[in-house]
């Protein structure tokens, strides 16, 4: 009853977002085990001469669970710093808000040594 | 869900800063049940730092006596109480190696929920049982999302029955129960049979699997839709849109807040799939076997 797609699509859809997750360390994403672990277990599952494969669409549907799983998160960590990740502003910008400046005292405050 | 580190034998960590990292504050059906005081203290001390420095550079999988663990670069991975965290199948040991390779310069405890699972798994905070976790997933049936109805705005009504009475329907044809809905404001009257029927259902389920279910449960607040992923039935986009139906409704009606709408969004299509992953991985064994070509 799941509209999954074929398994190449999944498939490439997978070996692309570890490419994307790889972009981050400098090492290629070939040499990582998700990738070596994927592939051996897509190529593994393909060889069977049943048509509807219990096996094949429980592969399928983890594979398709876990590029849901990468996909969301890296959406989530760029919404995350695009929106949530700026922290406070300093002084002389929350008063550039408002179209402030801060005022300057040549001769230092008061309190300062 | 508690979210964990990965602690050098520093002190534990400062209250989390940002909202993401607490309880998620969606309402629930009723109130659970804090933890007793003296569970309290040991929880908040579970509680981690928000962002760590990323201080290994290679991260490796070993197979040891008790399942698979993580090295990064030379030391093993632990969890939270100090356990050394093994996995017992593969593909989940290289899914929270990936999590843990992914991370660049901090490292963002609260976008790796496998990690988090298998730590809650392993340490077991809470320390409930597995009768107690069976409870704590059953408790979100009588309060059903799928089951609870509106009687207004029509349109609503109508996308409601469109999109969830199928999935009732699929339900109450594959474990031969009886679920229905209501627009009372009491929520469905789920007959004792029923919920004889999912209780020993989840039974079958060993406690790895079982934290991934009560943890699947809690973020589509839906027994029934986390019944329709655990089955293959939905997929996880499909699953939490028709958890969020009545936000879609509205999103389409007056718009989208790409900083509120879309990260919950992803953050809950997160969540869900790797509770999903987890069940999966921990409940499946898997045997090759070879056919022989016949001449």
């Amino acid at each position: 009853m799941v509209a999954l797609g074929p398994p190449s699509r999944t498939l490439r859809a997978l070996l692309r977002e570890l490419r994307y997750w790889s972009a981050a360390t400098d090492r290629p994403y070939r040499d990582t085990a998700a990738y070596r672990y994927l592939v051996e277990a897509f190529r593994a599952h393909r060889v069977t001469s049943e048509k509807l494969c219990r096996a094949q669409h429980e592969l399928h549907f983890q594979a398709a669970t876990y590029l849901c799983l990468l996909r969301s998160t890296r959406n989530h960590v760029a919404l995350h710093q695009e929106f949530h990740g700026k922290g406070e502003r300093s002084v002389q910008e929350a008063a550039g808000v408002v179209g402030l400046t801060l005022p300057q005292q040549p001769g230092g405050k008061g309190w300062e040594s | 869900m508690w979210r964990s580190c990965f602690r050098l034998g520093a002190s534990g960590g400062s209250f989390p800063r940002r909202p993401c990292l607490l309880p998620d504050a969606r309402l629930g059906p009723g109130d659970q049940a804090g933890p007793a005081p003296g569970l309290a203290l040991l929880l908040r001390a579970y509680a981690p730092p928000a962002e760590r420095k990323k201080f290994y550079q290679n991260v490796s999988i070993t197979q040891g006596e008790g399942g698979y663990e993580i090295n990064l670069d030379h030391r093993k991975l632990k969890t939270p109480n100090a356990k050394l965290f093994t996995v017992p199948s593969e593909a989940l040991a290289v899914a929270v190696a990936t999590e843990w390779d992914s991370q660049q310069d901090t490292i963002k405890f609260y976008t790796m929920h496998l990690t988090t699972l298998c730590n809650t798994s392993l340490d077991n905070p809470t320390q409930r049982n597995k009768d107690q976790l069976i409870q704590a997933a059953m408790k979100f049936l009588d309060t059903d999302t799928i089951c609870y109805r509106v009687e207004e705005p029509e349109t609503l009504v109508e996308l409601q029955r469109n999109e969830w009475d199928p999935v009732i329907d699929w339900a109450e044809k594959r474990y031969d129960v009886k679920i229905g809905s209501s627009t009372n404001i009491m929520g469905p009257d789920i007959p004792a049979k029923t919920k004889e029927t999912f209780i020993s259902l989840l039974a079958s389920y060993n406690m790895w699997a079982l934290q991934g279910i009560e943890f699947v449960v809690t973020q589509l607040k839906s027994m029934v839709l986390s019944l329709g992923l655990i089955d293959r039935h939905l997929t996880v986009e499909k699953a939490v849109l028709l958890s969020r139906l009545e936000e879609e409704y509205q999103i389409q009606k007056w718009g989208n807040v790409e900083w509120a709408h879309d990260y919950e969004l992803q953050e809950l299509r997160a969540r869900t799939a790797a509770g999903t992953l987890f069940v999966h991985l921990c409940s499946e064994s898997s045997t090759v076997k070879h056919k022989l070509l016949q001449e």
